[in-house]
């Protein structure tokens, strides 16, 4: 290199850097969101959709302006599906990068670690995982929000549906995780207040083959219809089960169910199967009028073309949390407290992909059993009830 | 008014009287579906057992190999049904091989404890790669023969769960002609019993070495195939299945073919048995503590005799 090229670039190299220096301060500050999710580890099945949602979020804001002129950064950080992970990766987000509040965890127990965290530290943390202890006793979670529905809402939108059916007399099955678990045990406390005996109470482990035994004591057990809950192949097993048995009582699934992949795996097996579905699965179904119509539409549709698979449910909590975060932010600016405000007293009737929010003083969750649709499958594809 | 005419008595207690050896027959189904499967991986176990000593902990692996490649060649590249069965065979045994010649052959001083660990670190590579190229959905192709399900009394059987349990009697047939008529089976067992004497009578030890990991794969792999219908496929099957064979294998005396297929069936049936009158909650608990019992009062298994035994190394 001789001496001309060699002074030419350092020139090069001063303008660039002053030029980039007044862009800097022009350009103004991004607001920094955290957001934890479970990437990788057993639980990625529910972090993958939701950062995948998170990129394709920040993308579209920041390319329609940011919030009131500001981009938005939103720091991803992985928790391996690991709690101690999510508690060290909260307190990087909190104390090295100051964000204003965080997105996620994936898992109920992960959520769990970090409500005193974001106590003490005074953020705001909007859950992406589903159990109800998240939230309640609202008291103890002053700063703690969450988008999934609760498992309960879905057993009442169960129940409520069989009330209408004449359905009294049913038999559960549940897979033994901390899912089975605990819609279990909300099939058992709700079951009375709809006037429903449970008759039979069968359970099954992740990884079973074959169910037929566990359903063939609640066919003689003289149940008018069989409530499965799990995510995962137990669901499509235990269909093809009830299909082999020709158990002639309807099956019903839990809101996992969601899934076309379901129904491709199940074949014919699937056919008259109900569950009780968040709307992001069947939104084309939905009358055009409908509040959370347009945003599914476009979430979905956005979602597919990006990445060319269903953003399930799960992407959509994480929708649903950062979308009402820039809500607030946008209303309230960059201050925590103000933002933790906002959303507990001013997401009213807001449209999400999870169902119409309603948050409160008392519930942070802001969704019931109308955040469901009941959906059939017929000829293959979901078919909404009523 | 119910079914008995008298509101008095419960109609669950009638409609269980009247359904009872329906439902029992149907426990009983089920739990021969399930054995068959247990059955198969404890044969494989036996296998490689037989003719090294090892215990070799990737076999779950090969049953999902079995099962999700038969989807990839059967539905993925929509390859005519035998040429597929060809195909996942052929797979599975060069993973057999591979294994082999890649981790048990280039042992200066094979240790026992050693290889076995090794096959576990094996199984846990199997598994990553699976998860790589097949994803963590589960997958699932028709049952090799369509139609309605069986009717015996009122208890139904699915044509698939015969397939299974035709193929592991197949298989096992199949082994005991290889094990007792050939001369290679033969030099195989003489391979596990000593293998300084078997090289000394002229016999490739290496080789039977390498023939036993590509004909436990293939078993395996035979296995996975026929129950995909039934109980779907996902990449990390492979432990359960794994632990579930071991134990048939352990319960029938390893190294006994004959041993491994029945403690595979009697570990299905009892697991049914276990969630149909007891609770389906302790069902996997019932199983261990029934092997737990057979390894405390009987540690030889059920098939194998105290001179077998002895001549063990492992």
């Amino acid at each position: 290199m001789n001496k001309v090229t060699e002074k030419l670039l350092v020139v090069l190299l001063a303008v660039l850097t002053v030029v980039l220096l007044i862009g800097n301060v022009h350009a103004k500050e991004p607001y920094k969101i955290g957001a934890l999710f479970a990437v990788t580890g057993p639980a990625s099945f529910l972090g993958e959709p939701e950062k995948n949602t998170a990129l394709m979020l920040e993308e579209q804001i920041n390319k329609a302006g940011g919030i009131n002129g500001h981009p938005v950064k939103i720091i991803i950080e992985d928790t391996k599906s690991d709690e101690t992970q999510a508690v060290l990766s909260a307190k990087k987000l909190l104390e090295n990068d100051k964000v204003l509040a965080i997105v996620g965890p994936s898992t109920t127990g992960e959520s769990m670690a970090l409500v005193p965290i974001m106590n003490n530290a005074k953020t705001p943390l909007l859950s992406c995982a589903a159990g109800a202890p998240i939230t309640q006793p609202v008291s103890e979670r002053y700063w703690i929000f969450k988008t999934p529905q609760y498992d309960t809402s879905a057993v009442e939108a169960i129940y409520e549906y069989m009330k209408k059916q004449g359905i009294s007399k049913v038999g559960i099955i549940t897979i033994s995780t901390g899912f089975g678990d605990a819609g279990r045990k909300a099939l058992q406390e709700i079951a009375p207040k709809y006037g429903i005996t449970i008759l039979a109470d069968e359970k099954y482990g992740p990884k079973d083959s074959d169910m037929t035994t566990q359903l063939t004591k609640i066919k003689a057990s003289g149940a008018q219809a069989v409530i499965n809950w799990s995510v995962g192949p137990g669901q499509v097993i235990v269909t093809k089960n009830w299909h082999a048995l020709r158990m002639d009582i309807p099956l019903y699934q839990s809101h996992g169910w969601g899934s076309k992949k379901n129904i491709e795996l199940a074949g014919k097996a699937a056919e008259g199967v109900i569950a009780p579905l968040g709307r992001l699965v069947v939104w084309e179904k939905l009358p055009d009028k409908h509040p959370q119509k347009a945003l599914l539409k476009k979430y979905t549709q956005d979602y597919e073309a990006r990445y060319k698979s269903e953003p399930g449910t799960f992407g959509g909590h994480a929708y649903d949390s950062i979308m009402m975060l820039v809500d607030a932010i946008k209303k309230v600016g960059p201050n925590k407290k103000k933002i933790r405000d906002y959303i507990e007293t001013k997401i009213k009737n807001w449209p999400g992909t999870g169902g119409v929010f309603n948050m409160s003083k008392s519930d942070h969750c802001g969704l019931d059993k109308n955040a469901f649709e009941m959906v059939v499958v017929k000829d293959g594809d979901w078919s909404l009830l009523k | 008014m119910n079914d008995w005419g008298d509101d008095s008595i419960p109609p669950i207690l009638f409609r269980e009287y009247h359904n009872l050896l329906t439902v029992f027959l149907q426990f009983l189904f089920s739990g021969l579906t399930v054995g068959a499967v247990y059955a198969l991986v404890g044969i494989g176990f036996n296998i490689t057992y037989n003719a090294t000593s090892i215990i070799n902990l990737a076999q779950g692996e090969f049953v999902v190999i079995g099962g999700l490649m038969m989807w990839f060649f059967y539905i993925s590249l929509k390859l005519p049904f035998f040429v597929s069965v060809a195909l996942t065979i052929f797979t599975a045994g060069v993973v057999g091989l591979l294994m082999e010649r890649l981790t048990i052959k280039p042992l200066k001083n094979p240790d026992l404890l050693l290889m076995i660990m090794i096959t576990i670190a094996v199984s846990i590579v199997l598994r990553g790669i699976l998860m790589f190229s097949f994803g963590k959905e589960p997958y699932v192709y028709p049952a090799f023969t369509e139609g309605e399900p069986l009717n015996i009394s009122g208890a139904i059987i699915q044509q698939q769960a015969l397939w299974v349990v035709g193929i592991t009697g197949f298989c096992i047939v199949l082994l005991f002609l290889f094990f007792k008529k050939t001369m290679m089976g033969k030099a195989m067992l003489a391979c596990a019993v000593n293998p300084t004497a078997a090289k000394l009578v002229g016999i490739n030890v290496s080789q039977m070495v390498m023939l036993s990991f590509i004909l436990s794969a293939i078993v395996g792999a035979i296995g996975g195939m026929a129950i995909t219908p039934i109980s779907l496929m996902e990449y990390d099957k492979g432990p359960m299945l794994a632990v579930k064979g071991f134990c048939a294998a352990i319960m029938g005396g390893l190294g006994s073919n004959r041993g491994a297929v029945l403690g595979g069936f009697i570990i299905g049936v009892l697991e049914s048995m276990t969630a149909g009158y007891l609770h389906s909650g302790s069902k996997d608990a019932v199983a261990l503590v029934i092997l737990l019992m057979i390894l405390f009062f009987k540690p030889s298994g059920l098939f194998v005799s105290k001179t077998m035994l002895q001549l063990r190394k492992f």
